[in-house]
């Protein structure tokens, strides 16, 4: 069965939310190749091309050392996400790789009950197939929600 | 120059159990009433605020809504060159004008009735000023010269630009005063650029977040990546320094000079077979700009400015006090002009350090939370501030609390409240 390249994707979208949702940081690296970039940036910034991110991440040795200092290192208070997405658009593809960008909503539910909005903003994605299918090269978080509410310590 | 009637100290009844700044009473931290105070009395009275760079408005026209305590206001660049701020406020029936964050326009116009102020914030023009046809107009003593925007005294040093409302503070240099000017003229040695903004919120007092950058007993203590990862940090010598007033401070740390910039990451990356470390170390590397090879460069100007050089990450905080219980931090970032892409890719990568997300960072707004909801309907309670205190001349370490205990004597002073005698 050929399985249309949105599913494909939208696939990978659901996967990878699914994976921070779940509390399975350790599964998240694996969602890039080797010399991704992962970056969180205000649209503050983007919008006038300035470069400071919240967060940065140009391979995923980065990534798994984020992973371990939050696991052992950083103090906070657990989050609890959920993830919703909506919005995947394909803005250009080769058959070998796709740049997609897609709408997030995260909402934290905190460790007294109370859920509220936490970032609101895209994906700008550059994707590549690989022997164990589709994988990020690029994942620009580009978030509106420009005050990060007391930190941001789990990736989005 | 007080906008607000005052408010009498007798309704507060604050009083410092001690008057060495060792005792903290809770209320100054989470009572409604000694935060009105100190619109007042700190951010409308004899203080500069941060506002921003200058290297957000380089050019004329430019603009960037700022704020002064609660008070929004618009820094400026006029036509002429020229500094200026305003209260983001029409003259005419109070509307906000400016609703941009930032922006370019030598004119600012109201959208209510199309009043229009100069970036200096004169008035320039009133539709319907003379009327219209057999309409009547504005009245004809009207002079717009009497109705332009509340100006603020404006004054930049080395670029960092500051507001007041006050027409007694002493000009910015001296408020800023000698032993705190040779820090900020060290890291604003040439022209910087700005590389944008990120933005933290905190449901904590803006002083939670104060004391914290005056506290380098912390340091090693709350933020736990240093530790975690075995990086250990050899021959770091630490200087604190105040200004008379103790409400400004500067934190120097600094390597001996024998461990060379190359050889840092080799000598101070040492890691364990047990422990954990980090796969890629990029993230700490440095290279030395200054004179000192220094790590750390905490300086809070009072009341809204935190300079910080953390390795080669070079950042302006603005503090900003929303409500008793809650402030906002801007991180401004800045890099020099003259800087290669691979310095300038160095400061951005070490981003990862600080700010709202940063390893050795992120703790601090959890921690000035963790008081806030810790002293919750406590406000006769006082904090405990001990540190050296038998210590006052040792400033040459990390393990003191002086610091802190200085910044409050000059609060409880400029705030005029009581201190009960030391015993």
């Amino acid at each position: 069965m050929i399985i249309p390249l949105r599913w494909q994707l939208l696939e990978l979208q659901d996967a990878y939310i699914a994976a921070i949702d779940d509390d399975r940081l350790e599964d998240w690296p694996r969602f890039f190749t080797d010399d991704a970039l992962y970056e969180i940036i205000p649209k503050e910034n983007e919008d006038l091309s300035l470069p400071a991110p919240i967060l940065r991440c140009d391979n995923t040795a980065m990534m798994r050392d984020r992973v371990a200092s939050l696991r052992h290192a950083n103090i906070f208070e657990q989050p609890t996400y959920r993830h919703m997405i909506s919005g995947l658009r394909v803005l250009e593809e080769t058959g070998e790789t796709a740049v997609m960008r897609t709408n997030y909503l995260v909402v934290n539910t905190s460790l007294e009950g109370s859920t509220s909005v936490y970032q609101a903003g895209i994906y700008k994605d550059v994707v590549v197939r690989t022997e164990a299918g589709w994988k990020f090269r690029e994942k620009r978080v580009v978030y509106d929600t420009s005050r990060v509410q007391t930190l941001l310590a789990y990736p989005i | 120059m007080a906008e607000t009637a005052p408010i009498t100290q007798d309704v507060l009844d604050i009083r410092f159990p001690r008057r060495d700044g060792s005792r903290i009473p809770y209320a100054v931290f989470n009572s409604a009433e000694v935060y009105a105070l100190e619109q007042e009395r700190i951010f409308r009275g004899p203080t500069w605020s941060f506002l921003g760079l200058e290297a957000e408005i380089p050019k004329p026209g430019d603009y960037k809504r700022s704020y002064v305590g609660e008070t929004p206001v618009v820094m400026t660049r006029a036509k002429d060159g020229e500094l200026a701020a305003w209260v983001n406020r029409c003259s005419h029936r109070g509307a906000e004008i400016c609703r941009k964050t930032r922006g370019n326009s030598v004119v600012h116009t109201c959208v209510y009735h199309q009043w229009s102020f100069s970036a200096k914030g004169d008035l320039q023009g009133v539709p319907f000023r003379r009327g219209q046809r057999d309409q009547t107009g504005m009245p004809p003593d009207f002079d717009v010269k009497d109705h332009g925007l509340r100006k603020l005294r404006v004054e930049s040093y080395r670029g960092l630009v500051f507001g007041s409302f006050s027409e007694t503070v002493a000009p910015l240099a001296d408020y800023i005063g000698p032993q705190m000017r040779p820090y900020i003229d060290r890291i604003f040695n040439r022209p910087i650029e700005y590389l944008g903004c990120t933005r933290q919120f905190s449901n904590s007092n803006w002083k939670l977040y104060l004391e914290n950058v005056k506290d380098p007993y912390h340091a090693s203590l709350l933020h736990l990546f240093h530790t975690t990862f075995n990086i250990l940090r050899v021959g770091m010598q630490a200087t604190t320094t105040t200004d008379a007033t103790g409400l400004h401070s500067a934190l120097l740390v600094v390597k001996n000079a024998e461990d060379n910039a190359e050889g840092y990451k080799a000598q101070n990356i040492r890691t364990y077979q047990d422990g954990f470390r980090l796969e890629d170390s990029s993230v700490l590397e440095m290279v030395q700009e200054y004179e000192e090879l220094s790590t750390n460069h905490i300086q809070p100007i009072f009341p809204q400015l935190v300079i910080q050089q953390i390795h080669n990450t070079l950042v302006a905080r603005q503090l900003i006090a929303k409500a008793h219980d809650k402030f906002e931090l801007v991180f401004h970032f800045f890099g020099y002009a003259d800087d290669t892409p691979q310095l300038r890719a160095m400061r951005i990568k070490q981003a990862n350090l600080v700010g709202p997300a940063g390893y050795i960072s992120m703790e601090d707004t959890e921690a000035t939370e963790l008081v806030q909801r810790g002293i919750t309907g406590h406000g006769q309670a006082a904090s405990v501030v001990e540190m050296s205190r038998h210590k006052p001349d040792e400033t040459a370490t990390m393990i003191s609390e002086g610091l802190v205990r200085r910044f409050w004597e000059g609060y409880r002073q400029l705030m005029g409240f009581a201190a009960e005698e030391t015993p």
